[in-house]
């Protein structure tokens, strides 16, 4: 064997090339960790508007049920999803979309034509026609989902609501 | 005490760093022993890359493409990644091959490493395999093209080829099941057999002891010694360096690209393999006929076996290349052939215009397709898991189900599900008349978890218990 290098030698140059594998590592690093990590970025996005017809087939101030198609992207893929939604009017006579998701505990809320209140089957949650609460358990009235009229069609733009909370959150 | 000692005591490795680091190398470090090292590199870039790549991949036929397409163009430095990953399988073969030739010039697989060249054979072939079932996995036009003719090739080993071909395939023709089972070998069957065959290889190369320069024994006794650490280490690890500045660069330069979705029906699409694979889908068209056999299969299945066996016959010691004018003048002949080989490949296709413009075309086409945004896999959810024919009044009670917010409180079908209540077979539960009294009137503990009395009509009531048991029982 050849004399051994001088140990600070060898061992300098080992402190330098673990020095320069741990840089290069850590800067690879950073692109695998921006990979694993970008479904918490992107959660899929807000809904797009959804027309539910003509405005004035909701003249009537009785509650009307809808159907609003809801597409929700995951990563690669999208998945459209019924959901109800009730068109009806505010106590000034403005329209209002309201979602049929009970703000207690997120059963669908239907319209009791014989009682003219909306009525959650679950809890005996009341909800008068604008949705606003009457009596029961629920926190808080219907949460109503932004809408806008263009060229005499109504869109709405569904939302997801937090259950239980006194005030209207959107969560998706 | 020491951290360092404290390990020591109960790892002891300070003895496995002296192990490893302290091999002597007979005539000093060289550049071309980087090789091996260089490989290993390469493999922890293929095993990084590749475990990231599955956090987003399916394989299956309906949805590999798009995973393939939403890791190039959405997710953060995928196309960064991806293009990592297949590079490193390009350069994996290339330092395999310089491996190989280093090997084989300096008659390092002689003097008891017979087994040890086996190992290295055997793990070349394994990498052939990775890069062969990794191929398929984009399931792109070119992916599918490639595969269904490598796979078709197998069809032609008599007796057992027919077989071979619908065993790998998972069917007589490639789909899903191919897929499945590319993606098994690919990421669970050959690692697991790469790891086992390189630990042995390695073993295998320290017992023997590094063979130094080829020279005759008496030279090799005299000169000097050198440990693995520090230089040698050095030039493996700037080897390694090298490696990952090459790979990131061609993946930022030129990203790996992606075709359009494999079309089975397209009889028009050229397919042209991976370039080490040129030379010998050259080759199999000078093969037609009965002859065809004898190209296809006998040929290089005879060049496998005298490479596996080469140290079994060739066992003089001497290791000197130009005094072993066979050995040398083969391997010559064999390289210059593949190299010749993948030449004419590519000027025949320059040559024939309308092989070279449905070449470009695919090209084109393959541009296009990188160039366009991404939109994601559409699917329509269906609102019930279970999908059954229902007679009417059975629909009757499942739209019931929903509508009157059954659903709500015992989920999609009274599956349950967290923090709903799944139902029992209600037929069995309630006999009879029970069921429909205990739902007009529900008992003690169903109002306390919430149950509501079912004000309906008598004969959508009916309906409801006629999907309920449905979908509690089944039929």
């Amino acid at each position: 064997m050849t004399p051994a290098e001088p140990k600070t030698r060898r061992s300098f140059l080992g402190t330098l090339a673990i020095a320069i594998g741990g840089a290069v590592g850590a800067v690879m690093a950073i692109p695998l960790i921006r990979f694993a990590t970008w479904p918490m970025r992107h959660n899929g996005g807000s809904a797009a508007w959804f027309p539910l017809g003509a405005v004035d087939k909701f003249a009537d101030t009785t509650p009307v049920r809808a159907e609003v198609e809801v597409r929700k992207t995951e990563g690669w893929r999208a998945t459209v999803t019924k959901q109800t939604v009730w068109v009806t009017h505010d106590g000034v006579g403005k329209l209002r979309v309201l979602s049929a998701v009970c703000t207690h505990l997120g059963c669908i809320v239907p319209w009791k034509p014989e009682l003219k209140q909306f009525v959650c089957p679950c809890h005996h949650a009341f909800y008068s026609a604008d949705g606003a609460k009457l009596s029961g358990p629920q926190p808080r009235g219907l949460d109503s989902l932004p809408i806008k009229v263009e060229n005499g069609t109504l869109f709405v733009k569904y939302q997801y609501f937090r259950q239980l909370t006194p005030k209207p959150e959107v969560i998706g | 005490m020491s951290i360092g000692d404290w390990m020591e005591r109960r790892v002891g490795w300070r003895r496995l760093m002296h192990e490893g680091l302290d091999e002597p190398i007979p005539g000093r470090s060289r550049w071309a022993y980087i090789f091996g090292s260089g490989l290993l590199f390469v493999f922890m870039n293929q095993a990084v890359t590749g475990v990231f790549l599955a956090l987003y991949y399916v394989p299956s036929a309906d949805h590999a493409h798009k995973t393939v397409e939403f890791i190039s163009k959405q997710v953060s430095a995928g196309a960064f990644i991806r293009s990592l990953h297949s590079y490193g399988s390009s350069l994996m073969v290339v330092i395999l091959l310089l491996h190989l030739l280093q090997t084989y010039i300096y008659g390092a697989y002689k003097n008891r490493r017979e087994l040890l060249w086996l190992f290295g054979c055997f793990l070349f072939v394994l990498v052939l395999g990775m890069s062969f079932t990794g191929y398929l996995l984009p399931w792109d036009q070119k992916a599918y093209a490639a595969t269904a003719v490598a796979t078709n090739i197998i069809s032609e080993v008599p007796l057992v080829g027919n077989g071979l071909k619908t065993f790998l395939r998972g069917g007589t023709e490639m789909g899903t099941l191919t897929i499945s089972r590319f993606f098994a070998m690919h990421i669970l069957m050959i690692p697991a057999a790469i790891v086992a065959a390189l630990a042995l290889h390695v073993f295998l190369f320290r017992r023997a002891g590094a063979a130094g320069p080829p020279t005759t024994e008496d030279k090799l006794r005299a000169l000097p010694v050198e440990p693995f650490y520090p230089r040698q280490v050095l030039k493996d690890f700037a080897f390694g360096l090298v490696i990952i500045a090459l790979l990131m660069v061609l993946a930022m330069a030129r990203p790996t690209s992606l075709g359009p979705m494999a079309n089975p029906s397209d009889p028009t699409y050229l397919p042209r393999p991976e370039w080490y694979y040129i030379p010998i889908f050259q080759w199999l068209k000078y093969w037609s006929g009965p002859a065809s056999i004898i190209g296809i299969v006998v040929i290089p299945a005879l060049l496998f076996l005298l490479l596996f066996a080469l140290p079994f016959f060739d066992r003089s010691p001497e290791r000197r290349p130009h005094k072993r004018p066979i050995a040398i003048g083969s391997m010559l002949l064999v390289f210059g052939g593949l190299v010749w080989l993948g030449a004419r490949s590519y000027t025949e296709d320059r040559r024939d215009p309308a092989v070279h413009a449905r070449l470009l075309a695919q090209e084109e086409e393959e541009r296009r397709f990188a160039a366009a945004p991404f939109a994601p896999e559409e699917v329509t959810a269906a609102t019930s898991s279970t999908v059954q024919k229902l007679t009417a009044p059975e629909s009757k009670g499942a739209l019931l189900f929903v509508s009157e917010s059954c659903a709500g409180c015992h989920g999609p079908g009274a599956k349950g599900g967290a923090g709903l209540f799944r139902l029992p077979n209600v037929a069995t539960t309630f006999p009879g008349e029970q069921l429909k009294a205990i739902l007009r009137k529900p008992n003690a503990t169903m109002t306390e978890g919430g149950m509501e009395p079912i004000v309906l009509k008598d004969d959508d009531l009916d309906g409801v218990i006629a999907y309920l048991k449905v979908i509690t029982q089944g039929r």
